[in-house]
């Protein structure tokens, strides 16, 4: 080694463990990095699910007899459901106004009589509040699967033979018990991680710029990149020790199963670090203000990986437009193969398009903030 | 009074503050008005069909007649289906078995098997329903054929309020609220906190206004603000969006100005306790993310745990919703509006209260 490289590494080294140093003193850096995931993995574990398992619902039965009852039973009995019987349907449409219950399910007072009769069908009434439009969509597919149980039942105890030309057989893979929590632990990591990643570096390195301790690096001989990568190590080891109790939590406390392997999962999380390093650093460098650059983060980087990067939300779902903006974010690349690490395991021909799909990210921001960053005072 | 009238004018001075409270607050109604969708929409789905007969073709068809279903790929054979869902490129495999239409026609039951992606589980089971109507109406188009009768009981599903479960019916009015809370919190919390960064908070203090006077002076303004960003989303909600307005528009406005009041109660809290712009904005996100998250808005309320369903009763945004909500497609009644409608009051009374006192203190 030249005695000029071995002064650059020294350099260097003495660079990070200043900012390492820095990082580690500063509370604030603590909260975001360590309090901060934990509660919103908490939130995200145990307050946001889509498992519609005890739907609330209105049961009006018009008709006394036992094949109308059975019926009504057969409602009542099913685990998705939590009913609450009534014999008009007035005092229900208030429940169901406000929001008390979620469906109300009707079956008429002549049921039995057009039961018997052959030539007609005896209709069962399923009334979901629209309001809530997924709460409503499983009703009518749960209602849908206990008619259809209670049909067969109800045909084999009469001794007619039941007649059903098709019937489907769903076979969910990677998630059999259909928890949602399965995959939206997941990828709240993500958007944990595009908090620590962007947000705390932005808001931190923005803080400097204010504060006019950069210019004081500047000062030295200190190259850009040099600057950049001395800023970015420490955050980059903090981000990947949050990945670590997320982990940890996501597995021991919430259950998620990990089928692919930790060196994948520890691949994945740093590559995707860097894009997401990047952009906070890049954050800082254009506006060198605390409040622009915190709304600047919020509105770039954590709110579009809330919204737009397939973790609650489907991305086959939204206008082709906002479609094409989901290619340039990060996050999108990284819900994918979290909820694909956890669930499936090493699926190399998802992962590898996502890997560089985010080192392209990485590279393209750094490159932008390695621009930004003059070394000169403004 | 001149306080009140110094504090709007500062803000619709100031350049900056007047970008962050009108470009943001649009860009996200729209963003997230066309985005954030449980519906499930342009699905792709793979069909093995190992039959070729009648049957199958006629099932193929009806897959394709769907409109949820966009991209239909044909495969060969079972060994295409573990890479499609593996690399996410369909959610759903249809495999129709050997035998398929010769069991059909001989009276034997057939059975189709559909393979979902359970990564993406809530819009596998949305899909799985589409699915399951299509099969079922094969199934009684089949018996109609073959000359047996209907089944002897029918489901007819009705969904009220929203009869096509259109997903933005249901988001944006909550953006009205959760864009709001955004709002409200950056215009109290955090211009406050760069106030006294500056040092013009301090000036405030020692003048002769009392404690109450300027938290009054303070909320006043930003509650003109926030009803003023809550006509316009209105406005966009109902001539963009094209969504119903169905109760009373009063008592939307009266359920609004109690939001607001307990949100800016929740921003003046903040800024009482925060030193700096860095804790005030990392304050109002630590109550923002939770409020969000357990709002309804996310996901229903009576999906959470039971012990986190009480915790949410303290979230002015959860019982925003439900009026919210209620007014715009299911007209509800004035005693429904007001059981959700004095939490918002007592919430704001309290941390109302609780900001003079700090501000009280912080003056001796």
């Amino acid at each position: 080694m030249t005695p000029d490289a071995s002064g650059r590494a020294r350099r260097f080294r003495a660079l990070v463990v200043k900012e390492t140093i820095q990082v580690v003193r500063d509370p604030s850096s603590w909260l975001i990095a360590i309090v901060l995931p934990l509660i919103l993995l908490f939130l995200f574990g145990y307050g946001v699910s889509l498992d519609a398992n005890k739907i609330n619902i209105g049961l009006v039965v018009q008709d006394t007899s036992a094949d109308a009852q059975a019926f009504a039973a057969a409602f009542g009995d099913s685990r998705f459901f939590n009913t609450r019987t009534a014999h008009t349907r007035r005092v229900l449409n208030e429940d169901l106004v406000a929001g008390h219950i979620r469906g109300i399910i009707v079956i008429p007072a002549d049921f039995t009589a057009r039961l018997k009769r052959r030539t007609a069908q005896a209709p069962i009434q399923v009334i979901s509040d629209g309001s809530q439009p997924n709460t409503a969509a499983f009703i009518q597919n749960y209602a849908l699967a206990v008619w259809q149980n209670r049909q067969r039942q109800r045909a084999a105890s009469n001794g007619v033979k039941f007649h059903q030309a098709v019937s489907l057989e769903p076979r969910y893979w990677f998630n059999e018990e259909l928890l949602s929590r399965n995959f939206l632990v997941p990828g709240s990591v993500a958007i944990i991680m595009t908090l620590i990643g962007t947000l705390l570096t932005a808001l931190v390195i923005a803080r400097e710029w204010e504060r006019g301790t950069m210019e004081a690096i500047m000062a030295t001989p200190v190259g850009k990149a040099e600057l950049l990568a001395g800023k970015i190590v420490p955050y980059f080891v903090l981000g990947m020790f949050s990945m670590l109790v997320c982990t940890v939590v996501a597995v021991l406390l919430f259950n998620v199963p990990l089928r692919g392997s930790y060196l994948a999962l520890g691949l994945v999380s740093a590559v995707f670090l860097c894009p997401a390093l990047g952009q906070g650093y890049l954050i800082s460098a254009i506006t060198k203000n605390q409040f622009v650059a915190s709304q600047l983060a919020l509105m770039s980087a954590f709110l579009p990986a809330m919204m737009l990067s397939g973790f609650i939300f489907e991305i086959n779902s939204m206008p082709a437009a906002i479609r094409a903006v989901t290619f340039i974010l990060p996050a999108r690349y990284f819900v994918s193969s979290l909820q694909t690490l956890f669930l499936a395991g090493n699926i190399w021909s998802l992962l590898l398009p996502a890997i560089a799909a985010m080192l392209a990210l990485g590279g393209l921001f750094f490159t932008l903030a390695i621009r930004f960053t003059h070394k000169r005072l403004d | 009074m001149a306080l009140i009238v110094k504090e709007l004018v500062t803000i619709l001075r100031d350049r900056r503050s007047r970008m962050v409270l009108i470009g943001p607050p649009l860009f996200q109604l729209f963003l997230f008005g066309f985005a954030a969708t449980l519906e499930v929409k342009n699905v792709s789905l793979a069909i093995l069909d190992q039959d070729h007969g009648y049957w199958a073709r006629e099932l193929t068809r009806r897959f394709a007649g769907a409109p949820i279903f966009t991209t239909i790929r044909s495969i060969p054979g079972m060994a295409d289906i573990r890479p499609l869902i593996d690399r996410q490129k369909v959610i759903l495999v249809v495999n129709i078995p050997q035998h398929f239409s010769a069991d059909i026609k001989a009276g034997r039951p057939a059975k189709v098997q559909v393979i979902l992606d359970g990564r993406r589980s809530n819009a596998s089971q949305i899909v799985q329903g589409y699915v399951a109507v299509i099969v079922q109406n094969l199934d009684r188009d089949i018996a109609r054929a073959q000359g047996l009768p209907p089944p002897p009981s029918v489901i007819v599903a009705r969904n009220w309020f929203n009869p096509n479960l259109i997903y933005r019916w249901f988001t944006v009015p909550n953006l009205i609220g959760t864009i709001g809370m955004v709002l409200g919190l950056s215009v109290t919390a955090l211009s406050i906190a760069r106030e006294r960064e500056i040092g013009t908070f301090d000036q405030l203090l020692v003048s002769p206004l009392t404690p109450t006077e300027i938290i009054i002076g303070k909320t006043i303004p930003s509650l003109l603000v926030g009803l003023l960003n809550g006509t316009v989303f209105l406005l966009i909600s109902k001539f963009l969006f094209e969504i119903p307005f169905t109760g009373s528009l009063l008592l939307l406005y009266a359920g609004l100005t109690l939001y607001l009041l307990a949100v800016i109660g929740i921003g003046l809290f903040i800024s009482a306790l925060a030193q700096t712009q860095q804790q005030a904005f990392l304050g109002s996100f630590v109550f923002i993310a939770p409020a969000i998250l357990l709002s309804g808005f996310a996901s229903p309320v009576e999906n959470m745990p039971d012990w986190l369903q009480t915790f949410t009763l303290i979230n002015p945004l959860r019982h925003f919703i439900v009026i919210v909500n209620g007014l715009f497609t299911k007209d509800m009644p004035f005693e429904t509006v007001l059981t959700n409608a004095w939490p918002l009051a007592l919430i704001a009374l309290v941390t109302m209260t609780s900001a003079v006192w700090l501000f009280h203190r912080s003056m001796k």
